[in-house]
């Protein structure tokens, strides 16, 4: 077999990838990774993992770090950060192609590009991030000490989060669009019972104003139509993930009306010999143990078709 | 100490020193959290490509960080890594937060 040829190509290495990897690979089906980002996907997202089963308490860089050894002691050829620039799905031999110039053929592809952290693509959003706005809590929370923030967002993200900042921050204003959370009642519960939280219901960020940092938002109320102004130091954004499936947009595979992968049974995409794992599939529950089920299934139906045929 | 591949900063000595010594320097000061990871993993990957420049990581908790953390560059960054890039001992560019592979060699492309 060539060096470019393999049995098995998995694009995305974050816990669906790199288990579809682990499981083939053992198989000793000839497997190549490719990530366009760090191994991990969004597992390194996470400082702590406590719900892992059989792992007490764990960082996803950690469990990231692992899962990649696995895969690599299993004969898994990995590459991340690089850029993909075609992938052909159609044909027999699929082939993908990154970096302009390396091509790879497979006989089989596995979808496992994850998904990302929605953005609210108001004004003012890229130019404070770093500078005001924040992602995530635990990196950049220390920075608020005593400072009064927004949190945008009504998941169990954003009011976990929410308590979670009040460590550090004076005052935390929840901004919500709608009049109820979509959180577990247990998350709702302590948001609400904590002295410094204010809510915002109905409501929308509408932009991000400041000077070298971020000093103000905009805040729109959906049921008056009135924009109002906030002054504050910090925002924090949490309203929930979209899937990395820019890609597919021009492609045969069938997406949902969120551009979410839809597969069969097999977890086989509407285009044979292509499956898809993890957060790029149409499905409910997301999480690192959802996706390294995923991963394993789908790795074993590739497997099964490639030795079928 | 940070649980990178990447060359360590561990002093305000051993900074001062990197940057007379080196005409291209990138440092990324940060902690092993979410959003800093990624920035080490790329500067991993482009340390291999890029060997004009010295790459280097700095734990942002050391009391030595300091040199990075009250750049006037540095000014208004509220979002962990605090990525700075020197040539001849002077900041030519700093970002906050997390930037991604292409976004960090489309700054080694500008700058050096």
């Amino acid at each position: 077999m060539e060096s470019n040829q393999y049995d098995v190509i998995v694009i995305g290495a974050g816990p669906a990838g790199l288990t579809a990897g682990i499981y083939s690979s053992r198989a000793k089906m000839k497997t190549l990774i490719i990530d366009t980002g760090t191994i991990g996907g969004q597992m390194i997202l996470t400082f702590e993992i406590a719900n892992y089963p059989g792992v007490e308490s764990t960082t996803g860089y950690q469990l990231a770090k692992t899962m990649k050894n696995q895969a690599k002691n299993f004969g898994c050829d990995i590459l991340s950060n690089v850029r993909l620039t075609d992938v052909e799905f159609d044909s027999k031999i699929k082939s993908v192609t990154i970096n302009d110039k390396d091509k790879y053929a497979a006989k089989v592809i596995i979808w496992a590009t994850g998904g990302r952290s929605r953005m609210l693509n108001v004004p003012g959003e890229k130019k404070f991030k770093g500078r005001g706005i924040s992602y995530c809590a635990t990196c950049d929370g220390d920075f608020f000490q005593d400072k009064e923030i927004v949190v945008i967002g009504g998941g169990n993200s954003a009011l976990e989060e929410a308590v979670a900042l009040t460590k550090y921050a004076s005052k935390v204003t929840i901004i919500h669009e709608f009049d109820h959370f979509q959180a577990f009642e247990h998350a709702v519960s302590e948001a609400r019972k904590n002295p410094k939280i204010n809510f915002i219901m109905e409501s929308h960020v509408v932009e991000f104003t400041g000077g070298d940092s971020l000093e103000k938002v905009k805040i729109k109320n959906l049921e008056t139509g009135d924009i109002s102004e906030k002054k504050i130091d910090g925002a924090f954004i949490f309203v929930g993930y979209e899937a990395n499936n820019d890609f597919l947009k021009d492609k045969d595979i069938k997406l949902n009306d969120w551009n979410e992968v839809l597969v069969n049974n097999n977890y086989q995409t509407s285009v044979e010999g292509v499956f898809a794992a993890g957060d790029a599939l149409a499905k409910r529950y997301r999480q690192i143990t959802t996706a390294v089920a995923d991963g394993t299934i789908a790795a074993l139906n590739a497997i099964e078709y490639i030795n079928r045929k | 100490m940070l649980q990178t591949n990447l060359k360590h900063v561990e002093s305000e000595g051993q900074y001062n020193e990197t940057l007379q010594n080196n005409e291209n320097v990138m440092i990324c000061c940060g902690r092993m959290g979410p959003m800093c990871v990624p920035v080490y993993d790329a500067m991993e990957d482009l340390e291999k490509e890029y060997t004009n420049i010295k790459f280097y990581d700095m734990d942002f908790d050391i009391p030595d960080a300091h040199v990075i953390r009250n750049l006037p560059e540095c000014r208004g960054f509220m979002g962990l890594p605090f990525t700075v890039y020197y040539k001849n001992g002077k900041v030519v560019t700093a970002t906050t937060s997390i930037q991604n592979y292409e976004q960090i060699k489309e700054i080694l492309e500008r700058e050096y």
